[in-house]
């Protein structure tokens, strides 16, 4: 659901950034719109999950631009950042037991007062994102002993609760099932054409991004090698020349991801 | 279900339900807190190797507010009350607050349930700190703190400052880098304390008193120095609760929810050094209390840092003036004797319940 003539919601120009001694992006250009919705693919190493720290301030870029919501991101608070960009983790892990109603509280963070804590409106919002992803059941439990399908909606949750502009994922269906996949990619599509939140997602799974996703983006070796839609960026000579495998294996994937009912792309 | 079953599970419902009424009100649960917490205080100070009836303890302590009381107490009872046992207890409160505080700000940083006060060196540092002063054959006492206490409070903070400095960096993550750190410092430090302990001769017992802690050098004016380091420091704790609750999911998640991660690091390590430096300066190493103090309030009310910490802080007061109270009543015993027998058996409990991994 494309808002015309809006600011980009992110843009990265030209941006180069690494970690310590070792560099990682090597001049990486994208932009993406408000509402769209925007899968980040390549192998392992390449700098997928690099663009998402740079993108969120956590990672300085070395040069080049990061802009969120059109401002430089290194001029941004970490409030700021928050509120205009919420972050779903792979994975994360507890201290302490933990009610999964407070867990997906902590994505009021960036809006309550630091002294008075969450008010009438943060609750409000934590049982809106706890039904909108489907777990109001789950709200008392301890966090720690769900199943990591359930976990997984928990983070998602949070960053529902968090409500920013934009959401970014990195590898959400990691450890899921096939069910569970295609019931994540179903809610990110139905965050994205109800509420207009604009999705970019780290994938590794080219059928299920190719199933659900509009536009693709393709990252090899520090740089974007190609941006589109999938029937252009997944080409058979390029995921052949990219992963080093036979693009055969992606339509037996593709047949299981239609049989499991995802209605995709809207 | 069978009837026997239905029988269990309805108390435990209702239990539940009790806990989250009690929850949705952090106001009423620090009021009954601290409430709780003066009764202990009364108790304590009434109770002693000289027993004083409660309504002539309660006497005297109005009667110093200023209020008209009829003096019907002997003068001694009025100097054990006020000279000797007022300000033991009331330093056993803001030890025991400061040491639960501080457990629960390292438990919360360094998201680890098995961390305490002394978890980066400040003990290690503190005891040789202490041990050294001991050594020295020098007598200086400023405002009713030795040689003992400066060096015991410069001896944890030095501690902690050599544990962020090599601890930072490093090819692993901040905070295990951190532990590891601490583990390590403290470690060598030990065995300068060992050093120390082995030259230290016919001295030997006064550094085991320190070791073990205790209460019985309290006095209005130490009190009164230390007071406003450890209130001040749990105050500014109790102020960034929040951000301890950010940091629940990880470093990386906080900073996606906002917290300035690399800033708050320090503050609250330092807040937390500062508090349980102070506390250690006052009555040496008690432990336990920091950390058996904010489990079980978390077993009550839950992690959530804007609660714990304030109740920490109430719950580890009690803790401390009631186990003084026992050493004091036991024949003038270490009070760490008395923590370590309430908390480790708690400790054991505490292990046997974590769970293998905590992964989400």
């Amino acid at each position: 659901m494309l808002v015309p003539g809006a600011l980009p919601v992110a843009v990265l120009r030209g941006v180069t950034a690494g970690y310590r001694d070792r560099l990682v992006l090597r001049g990486v250009d994208l932009t993406i719109a408000a509402g769209e919705r925007v899968a980040l693919l390549g192998p392992n190493g390449a700098g997928k999950s690099t663009i998402l720290r740079v993108l969120a301030g956590i990672l300085p870029a070395r040069s080049g631009e990061v802009l969120l919501g059109g401002d430089p991101v290194a001029r941004l608070g970490r409030g700021q950042v928050a509120r205009r960009l919420a972050a779903v983790p792979g994975q994360a892990s507890l201290p302490f037991a933990t009610r999964v109603e407070e867990v997906v509280g902590l994505g009021r963070l960036p809006h309550e007062d630091p002294f008075r804590g969450p008010r009438a409106e943060d609750r409000a919002a934590v049982t809106a994102a706890l039904e909108r992803v489907g777990i109001t059941a789950l709200r008392d439990r301890d966090a720690r002993e769900l199943s990591l399908g359930e976990r997984q909606l928990v983070l998602l949750a949070l960053a529902v609760a968090q409500g920013a502009p934009l959401l970014v994922l990195d590898e959400p269906t990691v450890h899921l099932d096939l069910h569970h996949q295609v019931a994540v990619m179903e809610l990110l599509a139905d965050l994205n054409a109800r509420d207009g939140t604009t999705i970019l997602a780290v994938l590794h799974d080219l059928a299920l991004a190719r199933h659900f996703f509009p536009r693709l983006v393709l990252v090899d070796g520090g740089r974007v090698v190609a941006d589109g839609p999938p029937r252009l960026v997944l080409r058979p000579e390029r995921v052949r020349a990219v992963y080093g495998v036979d693009p055969g294996i992606l339509d037996a994937r593709a047949e299981a991801v239609e049989l499991n009912g995802g209605a995709g792309l809207r | 279900m069978t009837g026997g079953a239905r029988l269990l599970v309805l108390p435990r419902a209702r239990a539940r339900q009790g806990a989250d009424a009690l929850r949705r009100r952090p106001g009423l649960l620090v009021g009954l807190g601290l409430a709780a917490l003066v009764i202990a205080v009364l108790a304590a100070v009434a109770a002693g190797s000289v027993a004083i009836a409660p309504a002539d303890t309660l006497g005297i302590l109005l009667r110093a507010l200023g209020l008209p009381v009829e003096a019907s107490w002997s003068p001694a009872a009025e100097t054990i009350v006020l000279d000797l046992r007022l300000p033991r207890v009331l330093t056993a409160v803001v030890v025991g607050a400061g040491l639960a505080v501080a457990g629960a700000t390292f438990q919360g940083l360094l998201r680890n349930p098995l961390a305490d006060p002394y978890v980066l060196g400040t003990a290690s540092g503190a005891a040789l700190g202490a041990a050294i002063a001991v050594l020295v054959p020098v007598r200086a006492v400023i405002l009713e703190f030795g040689l003992l206490n400066a060096l015991a409070f410069a001896g944890a903070l030095g501690a902690v400052a050599v544990v962020w400095a090599l601890g930072r960096g490093g090819a692993f993550a901040p905070l295990t880098g951190l532990l590891l750190t601490g583990y390590a410092v403290g470690s060598l430090l030990a065995a300068g304390l060992a050093m120390t302990m082995y030259l230290s001769g016919a001295n030997l017992r006064q550094i085991f008193a320190f070791l073990l802690g205790g209460l019985e050098g309290s006095s209005w004016l130490r009190l009164a120095v230390a007071a406003p380091l450890i209130v001040g420091g749990t105050i500014a704790i109790a102020a960034r609760a929040r951000v301890l609750d950010g940091l629940l999911l990880g470093e990386e998640a906080a900073a996606h929810l906002g917290v300035n991660v690399r800033r708050e690091r320090v503050i609250l390590l330092g807040l937390g050094s500062l508090v349980t430096a102070a506390a250690v300066a006052v009555s040496g190493l008690i432990g336990f209390v920091g950390l058996v103090a904010p489990h079980v309030v978390r077993l009550l009310v839950g992690p959530s840092a804007r609660l714990v910490v304030p109740l920490s802080a109430v719950f580890g007061a009690a803790l401390l003036v009631l186990a003084d109270l026992g050493a004091r009543l036991a024949g003038e015993i270490p009070v760490g004797v008395v923590t370590a027998l309430i908390g480790a058996p708690f400790f054991v409990v505490l292990l046997r319940r974590a769970r293998l991994g905590y992964e989400l």
